[in-house]
């Protein structure tokens, strides 16, 4: 058996650019030969439309079509929350595996592994949300921005997934199993996405939850998602959503980095 | 540093909470040679190879890989060397040439050279066929072949080898022998960790028997076999009948092949060896056949550590 092994100089090291776009590729992959992910990211929140449009909604908002109008923003920041498990749940599943051993060992921006996985998200969430957004403007929904709007507002959905997407990414470095991500993720996900303003409006709340809706970051972020595609955006509102991503960025970042690097 | 050690490690030293994995391991392995270590279960194997493939701290203790200090150069390490763990460290979701393509990558290569590369990868390891295939489609024995490839696209100095033919077959696991053996020839130096003492034995230079963090036997496979102090004298008596008084006289150590006719008994020499055949000699037990042999490995673990080998 003969076994090719270049003698020469081997290539220059790429840059993180270069890699972060390699695992994006990855990424695209995965979605080509494994479609069926698709369906666990927008089978939840499609049932969560149709139900709280047809069955809830007029009971919500006088009519189905006036409870879209408040609903779809909603919906469209849940589904992107949501769908950050799965990041946790692939990188969880990397490590199991000891695929990330062999990143580790390559002449990459230590980040990068991270960078793509961030990028597989990005892809994710826009296709998602592509769905769900689509399946609302059929049911009738209309964004008062329109095309402006939409393009807007899925910017923003992007840097939501991107801030909360560390929550799970260092959850992914520290519990062992993608099943105990999954789980600890929608743990956390349940309470803070029904304790907000995605579903219904909070006047109708005791003061104690009015108060905690309030400040909830997904409030903020879907405060800002409806001003987006309403075309009502003030900046205070679009920094406010944009807090609560930066602060998990700022810390979390550096811990994923600081947990990769003690492995 | 001598020029000739592809890795001199010294005391090193890895805890996990109260067990002691890794507890004060010397090594030497000069360039191009194939380096076994071997050991039961749990002795620590795994992770002397990780720290020394930089992926996990030692506590304690230092080592120098192909000249580069593991705590003061880890990244100089990391280039020096390829690593193939235990389980496949591959995207199962991938196929083959889709994994061998994003190493390739990630190690640099442009898109073309990257494409090229996992051809000729996939076209020597045998896997040409199946490079269009998910890799959770994979068998044992080509999953294993895809594992090692990946740690060849470009040439690494030493080459990590975790266990390489756990859980294979034997047609794959002489798969993984001739491809241990053909990069060996190429020159790369590879340490491997092996539980079968018949691997060690078939394709290492030199064997260090490590059992519960420490090594306790280090040396060629002969030299091993030499350290126990003994070898074995075999005997098949002409007439089956006899296999019962012959047992008598070789003596309590004396054991019968549950199978065949043989019986051996271990021999501190060859005079001790005579002795045993000259009483059988003076009994009229004639023999079919007598040979003195090394002990097997397995007999060696078993004489360095007390324990049966796992």
């Amino acid at each position: 058996m003969s076994i090719p092994l270049p003698r020469g100089p081997r290539p220059a090291a790429p840059s993180p650019a270069s890699s972060a776009l390699t695992f994006a590729w990855r990424a695209v992959l995965k979605f080509r030969h494994v479609p069926e992910q698709l369906f666990d990211l927008v089978m939840t929140p499609i049932m969560f439309t149709l139900l709280f449009t047809f069955i809830f909604g007029g009971a919500l908002a006088g009519s189905s079509t006036a409870y879209l109008q408040w609903f779809i923003p909603g919906i469209l920041v849940q589904t992107t929350v949501f769908n950050t498990v799965y990041s946790g749940m692939g990188l969880s599943t990397d490590l199991s595996k000891g695929l990330f051993d062999r990143f580790r060992s390559l002449p990459i921006w230590s980040l990068a592994p991270f960078a793509g996985l961030m990028v597989g998200d990005m892809l994710r969430h826009s296709i998602a949300g592509a769905i769900i957004l689509g399946i609302g403007l059929a049911l009738g929904y209309r964004p008062e921005a329109g095309l402006t709007g939409i393009l807007a507002s899925f910017a923003l959905l992007l840097a939501i997934g991107f801030g909360w997407g560390w929550i799970f990414i260092v959850l992914g470095l520290v519990v062992r199993t993608p099943m105990t991500v999954m789980t600890l993720g929608f743990a956390v996900l349940f309470p803070v996405t029904f304790a907000s303003n995605i579903m219904v409006d909070p006047v109708t709340m005791p003061g104690w939850l009015q108060a905690f809706v309030a400040v909830n970051p997904v409030s903020l972020m879907t405060t800002a998602m409806r001003a987006l595609m309403a075309g009502t955006a003030t900046l205070g509102e679009i920094g406010l959503a944009l807090l609560g991503p930066a602060i998990l960025t700022a810390l979390l970042a550096p811990l994923t980095l600081a947990l990769y690097r003690r492995r | 540093m001598q020029e000739d050690l592809a890795i001199r490690a010294r005391g090193l030293r890895r805890s996990f909470g109260d067990l002691r994995a890794v507890d004060g391991i010397d090594l030497d392995v000069p360039r191009g040679m194939i380096f076994a270590i071997l050991g039961p279960n749990g002795a620590g194997k795994t992770t002397l190879l990780r720290m020394l493939a930089t992926l996990t701290r030692p506590d304690a203790g230092s080592a120098q890989v192909m000249g580069h200090d593991l705590s003061e150069h880890p990244e100089k390490v990391r280039a020096a060397i390829a690593m193939t763990g235990q389980f496949a460290s591959l995207d199962e979701d991938l196929t083959g040439r889709e994994n061998l393509v994003m190493l390739a990558r990630l190690w640099g290569f442009g898109w073309r050279a990257a494409k090229a590369r996992a051809g000729e990868l996939l076209a020597a390891f045998d896997l040409a066929e199946a490079a269009r295939k998910q890799v959770k489609d994979y068998s044992g024995g080509m999953r294993r072949r895809l594992d090692i490839a990946a740690s060849l696209i470009v040439t690494p100095g030493v080459l990590f080898l975790d266990e390489p033919t756990t859980g294979l077959d034997p047609s794959a696991r002489a798969g993984v022998w001739r491809l241990i053996r053909g990069l060996s020839a190429e020159g790369v130096t590879i340490l491997l960790t092996t539980q079968y003492l018949e691997e060690a034995d078939q394709l290492a230079g030199r064997i260090a028997v490590i059992d519960h963090g420490r090594k306790i036997a280090e040396g060629t496979s002969r030299e091993l076999k030499a350290q126990t102090g003994s070898g074995v004298l075999h005997v098949t008596p002409l007439d089956p009948g006899n296999r019962a008084i012959a047992l008598g006289i070789l003596g309590e150590a004396a054991q019968a092949d549950p199978e065949g006719a043989r019986l051996s008994v271990p021999v501190t020499d060859d005079a001790e060896a005579a002795a045993h055949l000259a009483r059988l000699a003076e009994a009229g037990i004639r023999l079919a056949e007598f040979s003195l042999g090394a002990p097997s490995l397995d007999e060696v673990f078993f004489a360095l550590t007390g324990k049966e080998a796992a």
